[in-house]
């Protein structure tokens, strides 16, 4: 039986559900303190003095003036201090650290610190600094929408998300000294290791040997992917200041009131289409507030601008886009990674197209749909694994969408529809640029896969080593999967991007090929008994027809896209506005499932971070700061509020990716918003936001 | 402070206000019991006491004192629930898989999904969609041997 489309027996094994799976506040080390950041408590201004008011014997103390090498957060830029010198930007910015042996003393320790207050900036649309500007422009919109039948305007706007993976950010630093060099050694939770070794490597200069472990990961979903770069640097800092392990582990207020969440957003669209449906211009504007400094945002904007026009064909496209500065905590990394926030903005404005039509909206859909042979907005060509109309016309043939709509019809019931896409990998010719290595070892009785790519959750050690078992032709069950440890394992690139499955998949399939060419028809363990070991390394080739320019933002954005098409049905409280999803039926294309079971888990567990982002999840920001820091106050979606889900998965093989497969784990977070407030909208109301909280439904029907 | 845990009489040191979960976690070593949000919200620390699932986070140790305390360490390593919780994708992370298996043990014979969703309702996760997890617990509970290995935790 091949691995590769079945369902098999998980790597993880049984640790995670015995409790015996090391998370990084699992773990002790001899001679281990613990850790505390102090953090600024203004939006702006600067640090005018600071007080211990406490006895400081036994503390290590460390501020900006411990650092060796460069006080930058190395990411895209390096505009982002690990600790602050003066200048303050945002609420929550680090200023100083604390390491103590007893827990409770560290936490009762009271630093004072005096500022020189300045005037906040929250409104995005008051800022003048501009973090990133793209603009994307193909063929002529503007005489388009002037020759167009009808123009239809709007403007839509998405809230901050919080992660909330349940595991709250965590790392421990260990002293260590490799050749009698005085190094560190980070055990955390995180996403990408070797995005921490670039950012240690600046803090700590060049010399002093790093390496990065990942324990097992409670979650991530972009939240751990560039904020666990910080949290290292101060826990190595305290840890070379004191010489001893030290241990910095979040609560949960503090992780949802200095980390990163996704970028809230303004979308402005102007949509020419002609009477009978054809879209004909698109003009889009699209604002994200980065927050107070530059993290990803300028990539988080790429990708959702290059998804701003949806999965729709249209030959006259302006895509304008910026990312600016407010003195909030910086926005990052959230599964989906900026499409979300466009694609929820394109699909309501379809809605509304189609009702100024007076066309139904899945007839302009299938009108508009994006299919082989048509060209995205950044002029893409696209191939045979298009799949917007499939995964429509399943979706709506599967739910009976068009009698039951008409049947619901004055109910408090309505179904709501959203046709989504989402591109696999690293925008352009990022995989290019980011030359991902892996490597496969052999060993006394098999092989063992070597990468940085890490499992959180979504089932990397798994899918990866059901790849390798088919490729090379040995059982499942003789591969086994290195811990990431950057100091062991070939840096495969950020596990980002919905990237790992296809493209370091792809290279692990690679590795495989070769490796089995070597063993020349021998098992890995007869070859290991008469030679010895070896090992394969290879580098990702993305496909020869990949053309992007960078400059003018055209091309091939991405080597395939996933497709989905959401139904949901819901019910409306008509005294209090809450909406009760019923059922979700989520059909979606994603090349070929590699292990059909972790694959629904991708769709379902992204589909309720969708629901929570559409109707649950609101970030109420008070004086630049998260006011509702708690579970209490922010809630994700529980088994209450979960409805029945229906997930269909469609096959559309990808000829690039390992076995067909195509990146997964995002697409399911674009379809759920969208499809709730457009059912929300065959109830007549007019909602263009998210979260659609009761309040704010209620301010809908007020105002029309 | 005298308690029985997972089984045995266990005597701590700890301070009568210290949080029953820190107790477990660190006079005991019993790190499988996870904490999320350290306020009752996310059930990532729910044990049973007195064969109820309740938060650890929020009760002082004190509280226990003669009390059966059970963790996901007392199933043993390869609970039929355990096993189902992997192989089904109940447990995508893991982090909130114990307190998850715990409030879910609890349960009583021949659950309707309903039942499972209610019993379940404190407990957060962040990746499955809670699907999953419905189809481990009631794969469990339509085991024929499932209410001997449940009530051997009681």
């Amino acid at each position: 039986m091949p691995a590769v489309g079945n369902s098999v027996a998980r790597k993880d094994g049984i640790g995670k559900a015995n409790g015996s799976a090391r998370y990084a506040d699992d773990l002790t080390f001899p001679g281990m303190i613990h850790g505390r950041t102090i953090r600024s408590t203004i939006p702006r201004g600067r640090v005018k003095s600071i007080r211990f008011d406490f006895d400081t014997a036994g503390f290590t103390i460390v501020d900006y003036r411990d650092i060796i090498g460069r006080n930058s957060v190395d990411l895209i830029e390096k505009d982002q201090p690990f600790l602050v010198e003066q200048e303050v930007r945002h609420v929550a910015e680090a200023i100083l650290l604390l390491a103590h042996e007893d827990r409770e003393r560290l936490n009762a320790a009271h630093v004072e610190i005096e500022y020189e207050e300045e005037k906040p900036l929250f409104d995005p649309e008051q800022s003048s600094e501009i973090f990133k500007k793209i603009d994307i422009m193909k063929g002529d919109p503007a005489s388009a929408l002037a020759t167009a039948d009808l123009v239809v305007e709007g403007t839509y706007r998405t809230g901050h998300q919080e992660h909330v993976y349940i595991e709250p950010n965590g790392v421990i630093a260990i002293p260590e000294e490799v050749e009698g060099q005085k190094g560190v050694a980070i055990f955390g939770s995180v996403q990408c290791p070797f995005y921490v070794i670039k950012a240690l490597r600046c803090l700590l200069g060049a010399h002093p040997p790093i390496r990065v472990i990942q324990t097992e990961t409670g979650g991530g979903f972009g939240g751990k992917e560039e904020y666990p770069s910080m949290i290292a640097g101060h826990a190595a800092l305290l840890a070379l200041k004191s010489g001893r392990p030290v241990k910095i582990i979040y609560d949960r207020t503090e992780d949802m009131v200095a980390t990163t969440k996704r970028h809230p957003a303004i979308v402005r669209h102007r949509t020419g289409v002609m009477r009978d449906g054809r879209i004909v211009a698109m003009d889009i504007d699209v604002l994200m507030d980065g927050g107070a400094y530059v993290t990803l945002s300028p990539v988080v904007l790429s990708r959702g601008c290059i998804h701003a026009a949806g999965p729709y064909r249209c030959d006259n496209v302006n895509i304008r886009g910026r990312t600016v500065f407010t003195n909030t905590p910086p926005n990052g990394a959230f599964r989906g990674f900026g499409a979300p926030q466009t694609e929820f903005a394109v699909e309501v404005q379809i809605e509304r197209v189609a009702e100024a039509l007076g066309i139904d909206s899945v007839e302009l859909r299938r009108i508009n749909a994006l299919r082989r042979g048509d060209t995205t907005a950044t002029g893409q060509t696209l191939r045979e694994d298009t799949s917007a109309l499939m995964v429509l016309e399943e979706a709506v043939r599967r739910t009976d969408f068009l009698r039951k709509r008409e049947r619901y019809k004055g109910t408090n019931r309505a179904l709501g529809l959203s046709l989504f896409y989402h591109g696999a990998g690293f925008t352009g010719s990022g995989e290019l640029h980011l030359k991902s290595k892996a490597r496969l070892e052999l060993t006394p009785t098999g092989v063992r896969i070597a990468t940085g790519s890490t499992e959180i959750g979504q089932g990397t050690r798994t899918t990866h080593a059901q790849i390798v078992s088919d490729s090379l032709g040995i059982p499942y069950e003789d591969v086994e999967v290195a811990q990431p440890d950057t100091a062991r394992v070939a840096d495969s690139g950020p596990t980002v991007a919905s990237r790992t499955c296809m493209v370091v998949g792809k290279i692990l399939e690679n590795c495989a090929h070769e490796m089995k060419e070597r063993l020349n028809g021998l098992s890995p363990a007869d070859f290991y008994a008469r030679n010895g070991a070896f090992s394969v390394e290879q580098m990702y080739e993305p496909p020869d027809w990949i053309k992007w320019d960078d400059a003018a933002y055209r091309g091939d954005a991405y080597a395939t896209y996933g497709w989905g098409c959401d139904v949901v049905e819901i019910e409306v409280d008509p005294d209090t506005f809450e909406v009760r999803p019923l059922k979700l039926t989520a059909v979606q294309e994603f090349g070929r499932p590699i292990h059909p079971a972790l694959a629904k888990g991708q769709i379902e567990g992204g589909t309720a971070q969708g629901l929570g982002y559409a109707l649950l999840e609101r970030v109420v920001m008070r004086n630049g700061a998260m006011a509702n820091s708690q579970l209490t106050n922010y809630t994700i979606p529980t088994t209450l509020d979960m409805p029945e889900l229906d997930v269909v998965m469609m096959e559309n093989p990808y000829p690039g990716g390992p076995f067909g497969a195509k990146g997964l784990g995002e697409l399911p977070m674009d379809g759920p918003a969208p499809a709730i407030v457009n059912a929300l909208r065959y109830m007549g109301l007019d909602v263009r936001e998210i979260p659609a909280t009761p309040e704010l439904i209620a301010s809908c029907t007020a105002a029309a | 402070m005298k308690f029985v845990l997972n089984g045995a009489t266990t005597d701590v040191k700890a301070h009568p206000m210290a949080r029953l979960l820190d107790v477990l976690r660190e006079e005991r070593g019993l790190t499988g019991t996870k904490e999320g949000c350290g306020e009752g919200e996310c059930g990532a620390c729910t044990v049973l006491v007195n064969g109820e699932p309740v938060c650890s986070c929020l009760i002082p140790v004190s509280q226990v004192q003669g009390a059966d305390v059970v963790t996901i360490e007392g199933l043993g390593d390869d609970h039929p629930l355990q096993r189902l919780f992997m192989n089904e994708v109940g447990a995508q992370c893991g982090i909130c898989t114990p307190g998850m298996i715990m409030a879910a043990i609890a349960l009583g014979p021949s659950p309707t999904l309903d039942d499972v969703k209610i019993a379940l309702a404190g407990n957060l996760c962040r990746c499955t969609g809670y699907s999953a997890i419905y189809r481990a617990v009631l794969k469990w509970r339509a085991m024929p041997d499932a209410n001997v290995a449940a009530s051997a935790t009681r």
